[in-house]
């Protein structure tokens, strides 16, 4: 049985699609089978991100509403063998999604993959508490900014009692991934510290996603981070998130810290 | 004409309430009330009491007649639960809707030595009998999340963690927080002055006891941030840090 990742925010651009993608894609390159699932019916973007968006036929209303088996709305991608994508539909909205339409299709994904992971649209309605009712796990996405903070602690605050593990007693396994983070302006005030977040939020750090224009270039190429140049420093991040992801006990490490470590080194230089 | 016009509080309160429910027929249960009477001494005076009729079906002649039955017992109603609007005129008690039920009320047992007293002699009232409700305590052993609301009208309630922006926690006693509180906090609602609100970081985004409150824009800006208690002083809100 694979597990179900959410990867959730409240807010919207914080980076679920990217994150969703970039994690897809990292988790498969170790040879892991995964699906990534686009919950965001009628405002899709995965397939976009995903360089899929000229091959989707059959999507994942049409699974839920009979209309076309799940193998035939699956897209393998082209780099990635072991990398699948059931895109949502641009043309319903989010009313198609039925409780049980999402269940039976989740359960059937989870026999399938190791890794299923949905990418929840933004706002708390239908879409997104449907997108992380079944999860094993929470990824909840958040910048480093107030707003971001706070919409992030209403959606841990749902997980925690509309998931199905909340209803059944358990608790959900939560891990905040930090995007866009710059260094720069965290020193300067202009942007929350990593500390002040993780006090906020207390849930364990899954990673930090440094601020980088790279993202933006492999997005307009459709083409997630961890893909389009696996040596960039956001796409180094997303690899280390995905091996925490598999229990690996990897510190996180601040961007910035590292340019101070070498500041020191060449300030002894220098002196 | 006012030349000042102040406004007029006005606040919403709960009360504990004896509810009767009459049975049919009326006489066979009055006498059962008597005998109840005869033995506690003072049971219903000075108490208020609320007829619950949902389970009789009386007229309004009839409801006359009970109620001055009861009221030659000293029993007073304040209130009427249950009744059809029809069966209620201007000059009978006011009809009550929502009663929340709490535990049954324990009847004292007659004392052996007392003789039977006439249900109307004001003998001073015995060992109160209506038992006050244990004030239960709350305890939330993680934050308070963003858009949560923690209701918790009989005590006191202890956070365990943050209680974050645009969250909220109302009690009926006290609030403790052991870390920082940046949402709301209502303490003392039920009309309990003495109430207080502890916390490990002062960051609210409202503060209240009793109905007075607080915005942060009100705080002193040198308490935030600080561990603070806040209490009620006659009706002005006081914060001092906890040193």
């Amino acid at each position: 049985m694979g597990k179900v990742i959410v990867v959730t925010s409240g807010k919207g651009g914080v980076g679920k699609t990217t994150s969703t993608a970039a994690l897809g894609a990292a988790l498969a390159q170790t040879g892991a089978k995964v699906v990534v699932v686009d919950f965001d019916v009628g405002l899709r973007n995965l397939d976009l991100v995903m360089g899929a968006e000229r091959r989707v036929v059959y999507d994942l209303v049409n699974v839920i509403q009979g209309e076309a088996k799940l193998t035939q709305a699956l897209i393998r991608d082209k780099r990635v063998e072991t990398l699948f994508l059931l895109p949502a539909s641009q043309t319903r909205d989010k009313d198609n999604l039925t409780p049980e339409g999402v269940e039976r299709v989740i359960t059937a994904l989870k026999k399938a993959f190791d890794w299923v992971i949905c990418d929840s649209p933004a706002g708390i309605e239908r879409g997104a508490t449907l997108a992380m009712r079944h999860a094993d796990v929470a990824i909840v996405v958040t910048n480093p900014e107030v707003s971001s903070v706070r919409d992030s602690d209403r959606i841990i605050g749902l997980l925690d009692s509309k998931t199905l593990k909340a209803e059944n007693g358990e608790t959900m396994e939560k891990h905040l991934l930090l995007t866009r983070y710059d260094s720069a302006r965290a020193d300067r005030g202009d942007m929350l510290k990593v500390d002040d977040v993780l006090e906020i939020l207390s849930i364990p750090l899954l990673g930090i996603i440094p601020e980088s224009m790279d993202v933006l270039r492999a997005s307009n190429v459709g083409s997630p981070v961890t893909l389009a140049d696996g040596r960039s420093a956001p796409a180094i991040a997303y690899f280390e998130a995905a091996r925490r992801l598999n229990g690996e006990a990897l510190p996180v490490v601040v961007p910035g810290d590292k340019r101070g470590l070498f500041g020191k080194i060449f300030g002894r230089r220098a002196a | 004409m006012l030349t000042q016009p102040r406004p007029i509080r006005l606040k919403g309160r709960s009360f504990l309430a004896l509810a009767l429910s009459p049975e049919l027929p009326v006489d066979d249960w009055l006498a059962r009330l008597d005998d109840l009477a005869a033995r506690s001494a003072g049971f219903f005076l000075r108490k208020p009491i609320v007829l619950d009729l949902a389970n009789l079906d009386i007229g309004q002649a009839e409801l006359r007649d009970l109620l001055a039955k009861l009221a030659a017992r000293n029993v007073r109603i304040m209130g009427i639960e249950g009744a059809r609007a029809s069966l209620l005129a201007p000059d009978l008690p006011p009809a009550l809707t929502d009663g929340k039920g709490t535990s049954d009320i324990e009847i004292p047992p007659a004392e052996e030595t007392a003789a039977p007293v006439p249900a109307a002699s004001p003998a001073p009232a015995g060992p109160a009998p209506v038992q006050a409700r244990a004030h239960a305590s709350l305890v939330l052993n993680q934050p308070v999340r963003s858009g949560q609301s923690l209701y918790h009208a009989d005590g006191d309630v202890t956070v365990i963690g943050s209680v974050a922006s645009g969250s909220e926690v109302v009690a009926g006693g006290s609030i403790h927080v052991y870390g920082a509180l940046r949402g709301r906090a209502m303490a003392g609602t039920m009309g309990n002055a003495t109430a207080r609100i502890f916390c490990r970081k002062l960051e609210a985004e409202l503060i209240a006891i009793d109905g007075f409150y607080k915005t942060a824009e009100d705080l002193e800006p040198g308490l935030r941030g600080k561990a603070v208690q806040i209490w009620l002083e006659g009706e002005t809100i006081k914060v001092a840090a906890l040193s």
